[in-house]
């Protein structure tokens, strides 16, 4: 009996330390994670630091009223390539905006937090940009965060509009509009894409069932499939346990006779999934979502393989219309690198904002919930030509409707179609 | 007339083609289960010696792929070079688990050193997870040795599945061979039938369960590198499903037993990929673990398990 004890205690006691064990290095790990944003910290604390004097600058010129626009986005920590780039694509727009006459006669203002990628933070930057005296925001960056602040911009009547908050639920609240596809949408839009441009008839899916992602895009292209006369020949799941061997759904779409697969998954399983079609001699075309966007940098893959894979992007830095071109060129001389489809969305969105002003008339003397109630009615009326589509336009669920673009990989590059 | 002979030429064709599906996915499932009998072979051994199931012993395949991978992707080695590096490094890893982590538990209960073994899966999966990161890293195929093609290319048959079965089944007959013939082996054996009264022969009962756990690491080294080169994705969690699935299979073939362990590996690999194929791919995992409870009801010995009598 004592042994007996004794031995329970002791088990007892390993599971608590496998638990601390699990604990401590998991904790080590956010502090590696922490030390890298310190440098993306410091590299985005001098950028700031010049935005700041240039907005400044600005408003000493013009002494008339101002439009004050809050952002909120990762600036530091793991996602924060995807905020800064908001950030600077929604500056180079507010700068555009601001030398061609402001909005109505306003300068307009830019204040973009960080908020490292956490919901509570983002809440926090949300109360920082209200002391400020922000007009609308322009935010969050992240699905999550998205999410989090809506909550509060409904209570406050605040006008949102995320640039890239692809969430279901980040534009549930009426005040709330996206300028990116929400993450279903994104397989309507392939399916329109792929039988728009004649790309294939015969389509194979294979997609992840535990992920409520993948699903979601599964069930709405195979919805929107059958409008564009595309035949969806085999669907194959796959599960987060599963995720390592996909010959038998290879094999079936192969049977099926595939021509093109549908992939709306990430690019760490596509890359494996390029791999074994290559192995059992499987050639077909590959088309995926924007989870795709990536492929090109898993470590150790034959990038040969992911030649002509066509992936649903918003915005291709090679594009060639004049937009872009000049979008590109400025973001290039000012940051020093070439914008993603998170800069486009930044700055589509301070374009739709300015849209919809100047369809609602919005003035200064105006408060939050008055512009709120007039941008939300005239965000259903505006059509804006932006980096991210032509004719984008927006009904009352905040949803955008335009033209999907696709890019294919050309010589290791994403390349515009 | 002609209709007739165009009909039977269709039906021919389709049943020509499904025929050949069929092939296909059970040469997919061979693939996979030899797979999971390399790692069920290496589950078996410390079971049948050391009457314990090292849960950790999925995590000594992915550390074993790591090997490979650095050496070979980072270093520039010859793959050989690097499988023996390999091999050598999970064969230090599993004797010092042993001595650090089993032995001072060998007289507690089983639940104790089965609680440590997830204990050190977890820490392997953790320091993994430290020193190379999260991100999957993708495997360059070891085995370079073209594919088999039959029938103008419409049945590929991976070279890396004709190795790992050919290596699978030579592992299966030396450790056979090994435990029958040699003098450790027979000490194995012993340790394995009665614990106290070996050690009254003077077998080193420790000594005997170290080699034990060297020859299991170093076949989980292997294992990993032809995980690995089939399905070419390495994350520290690589090995534990496969691992749990090669339990299962261990436990299919009658745990304990080095052919069981082979035979149930296979079955289980091809049941697996056919009822992914032919029922759900969502379903499948959910019929392999079930495939464990049947067995457990109906046969807890396995396939070839042996039964014991419990001496009163």
């Amino acid at each position: 009996m004592k042994k007996k004890m004794l031995s329970l205690v002791l088990a007892g006691a390993m599971t608590a330390a496998m638990l601390t064990g699990c604990g401590s290095s998991a904790s080590t790990g956010t502090n590696d994670a922490s030390a890298e944003t310190a440098e993306d910290a410091s590299a985005t604390e001098d950028t700031a630091a010049t935005e700041e004097s240039a907005e400044t600058t600005e408003s000493t010129e013009s002494n008339g009223a101002t439009f004050k626009i809050g952002g909120i986005g990762p600036l530091t920590g793991g996602a924060a390539v995807y905020g800064i780039a908001a950030m600077n694509g929604s500056q180079i727009a507010v700068d555009e905006i601001n030398e061609a006459g402001g909005i109505n006669g306003m300068t307009v203002e830019l204040n973009f937090q960080d908020d490292e990628l956490d919901a509570e933070k983002s809440v926090n930057a949300y109360n920082a940009l209200k002391d400020w005296g922000a007009q609308v925001l322009d935010g969050c960056v992240t699905s999550a965060c998205s999410i989090a602040v809506s909550a509060k911009t409904a209570e406050d009547q605040m006008f949102q509009i995320t640039p890239s908050g692809s969430a279901v639920e980040c534009v549930a609240n009426d005040n709330a509009f996206r300028i990116c596809f929400s993450d279903p949408n994104q397989g309507s839009a392939s399916a329109q894409y792929i039988g728009e441009n004649g790309l294939a008839s015969k389509v194979a899916v294979i997609y992840d069932s535990s992920d409520v992602y993948s699903s979601g895009i599964y069930e709405k292209f195979a919805a929107e499939a059958a409008n564009q006369s595309i035949e969806i020949v085999s669907a194959g799941a796959f599960t987060a346990d599963n995720k390592t061997d996909f010959s038998v759904q290879l094999q079936q779409a192969k049977d099926a006779g595939a021509e093109l697969v549908f992939l709306p998954i990430y690019y760490t399983e596509a890359s494996l999934i390029l791999t074994q079609a290559a192995d059992m001699g499987f050639d077909v075309d590959f088309f995926g979502c924007d989870g795709l966007d990536g492929i090109l940098n898993v470590e150790n893959f034959d990038t040969s393989l992911a030649e002509g894979v066509m992936l649903l992007t918003p915005f291709a830095a090679d594009a060639t219309d004049d937009l872009t071109v000049q979008f590109v060129t400025t973001y290039k001389e000012k940051y020093g690198e070439t914008p993603n489809q998170f800069a486009a969305d930044g700055y589509d969105t301070v374009y739709t904002i300015k849209a919809a002003a100047e369809k609602a008339g919005i003035t200064a003397d105006m408060s939050n919930e008055e512009i709120c109630a007039a941008l939300t009615a005239a965000m259903t009326e505006i059509t804006v030509d932006g980096l991210t589509g032509e004719g984008i336009t927006w009904d009352a669920s905040g949803e955008p409707t335009k033209a999907p673009k696709a890019v294919v990989i050309k010589d290791g590059v994403y390349t515009a179609m | 007339m002609n209709t007739a002979v165009h009909f039977t030429a269709a039906s021919e064709t389709i049943v020509w083609r499904i025929g050949m599906s069929f092939v296909a996915h059970l040469i997919n499932g061979i693939s996979l289960g030899s797979v999971y009998a390399l790692i069920a072979l290496g589950y078996t051994m410390v079971y049948g010696i050391a009457k314990m199931l090292n849960f950790a012993h999925g995590d000594v395949i992915m550390i074993g792929g790591y090997v490979v991978f650095v050496t070979v992707s980072g270093m520039g080695l010859n793959p050989l070079a690097s499988i023996i590096i390999s091999m050598a490094v999970c064969t230090v890893l599993g004797v010092t688990i042993e001595r650090v982590a089993y032995r001072p538990l060998r007289g507690a209960s089983p639940l104790a050193v089965l609680i440590t073994a997830i204990g050190v899966s977890y820490f392997l999966q953790n320091v993994a997870l430290l020193v190379f990161g999260s991100d999957t890293k993708a495997f360059t195929n070891v085995v370079t040795l073209p594919n088999l093609e039959l029938f103008d290319g419409q049945l590929v048959i991976k070279s890396v599945t004709i190795v790992t079965v050919i290596v699978s089944i030579i592992i299966m007959v030396g450790l056979s061979l090994f435990v029958k013939k040699t003098k450790i082996g027979r000490a194995m054996t012993a340790v394995s039938e009665d614990k106290g009264a070996a050690q009254l022969m003077g077998i080193n009962v420790n000594g005997t369960i170290a080699v034990t756990f060297a020859i299991g690491s170093s076949l989980a080294a292997v294992a990993g590198v032809l995980l690995c080169s089939a399905y070419p994705s390495l994350t520290p969690y690589t090995g534990s499903m496969p691992g749990i699935k090669a339990f299962v299979a261990a436990v299919f073939g009658g745990i304990g037993s080095i052919p069981g362990a082979f035979i149930g590996g296979i079955l289980l690999g091809v049941i697996e990929n056919l009822s992914k194929a032919y029922i759900s791919s969502q379903l499948a995992d959910a019929i392999v673990f079930s495939i464990l409870i049947i067995v457990l009801l109906v046969k807890p010995t396995g396939l070839l398990g042996k039964k014991i009598q419990e001496k009163v």
